[in-house]
């Protein structure tokens, strides 16, 4: 890892009231970044969204909402690139395979996937070893 | 979660006192605003002045509401978004759905 790079990596239970915490985290980051350019405030919220949409789907779906659970998230900054990688030892529930949302149907559900891929350049599910990730980057200008 | 009630000109306004609205605590919400179409409330006006973050969920409770206002045939209007809130209405043309007043007296003037 280059010597410029930030890595934070975090564990919490599988549980909604720990979304807030993350997405604080995921806006500090976004502020203390020093070569972007861009409207950082927007930046931050991105972070802060898309890190409690992938978290929110790791723990009400890959993990089935089992409060003993695990989620663990991984951020990484390097080379001009934000990675965010979402884990979970749940049975896996994959993202690509989420229809986009039907914008002339007022659907309650099935918008968090398509606000990840929205802001996201790259996202991918994958199976590891003892479970899941959810890999997804975006490239900081 | 932190919601204040009050009752104007027979609207009810929903003041949502949370700085998030997530899948945390937006179905709290849902079933309030769920709760009082089902008393016969009519119109519902829900203010956002305090929400700086609002995820997929929190747009999907007051999708659910304004579900809830026409098959009871109510209203659910919104009132005072910040704007990355107001931008998360237009990433999911949402905007086109919902009516959306800068403030809560000019929302109260349109029910």
């Amino acid at each position: 890892m280059e010597k410029r790079a930030i890595e934070v990596d975090i564990k919490v239970p599988n549980q909604t009231r720990y979304l807030s915490l993350i997405g604080r985290i995921g806006e500090d980051i976004a502020k203390e970044l020093d070569k972007f350019g861009g409207d950082r405030e927007t930046l931050a919220y991105h972070i802060n969204l898309v890190l409690t949409e992938a978290m929110v789907n790791a723990i009400k779906y890959a993990n089935a909402e089992d409060p003993d659970k695990m989620v663990h998230i991984m951020i990484t900054i390097a080379d001009s690139e934000l990675t965010i990688r979402v884990y979970d030892d749940g049975q896996g529930f994959d993202i690509n395979s989420i229809p986009p949302p039907d914008f002339e149907k007022l659907e309650d559900r099935g918008r968090g996937v398509f606000i990840i891929k929205s802001i996201m350049d790259s996202v991918r599910y994958r199976k590891i070893d003892g479970g899941n990730v959810l890999e997804m980057s975006k490239r900081l200008h | 979660m932190n919601l204040n009630i009050e009752t104007r000109n027979e609207v009810i306004i929903i003041y949502v006192k949370e700085e998030r609205l997530d899948a945390h605590n937006s179905g709290d919400l849902k079933s309030e605003m769920q709760r009082l179409f089902e008393e016969g409330k009519k119109n519902i006006l829900v203010d956002l002045h305090d929400v700086r973050f609002i995820d997929s969920s929190g747009l999907g409770a007051l999708v659910s509401g304004f579900k809830n206002a026409i098959s009871h045939q109510g209203n659910l209007k919104l009132a005072t978004l910040q704007t990355q809130v107001k931008s998360m209405f237009e990433l999911t043309r949402l905007h086109r759905v919902f009516e959306i007043f800068p403030s809560t007296a000019e929302a109260l003037e349109n029910f």
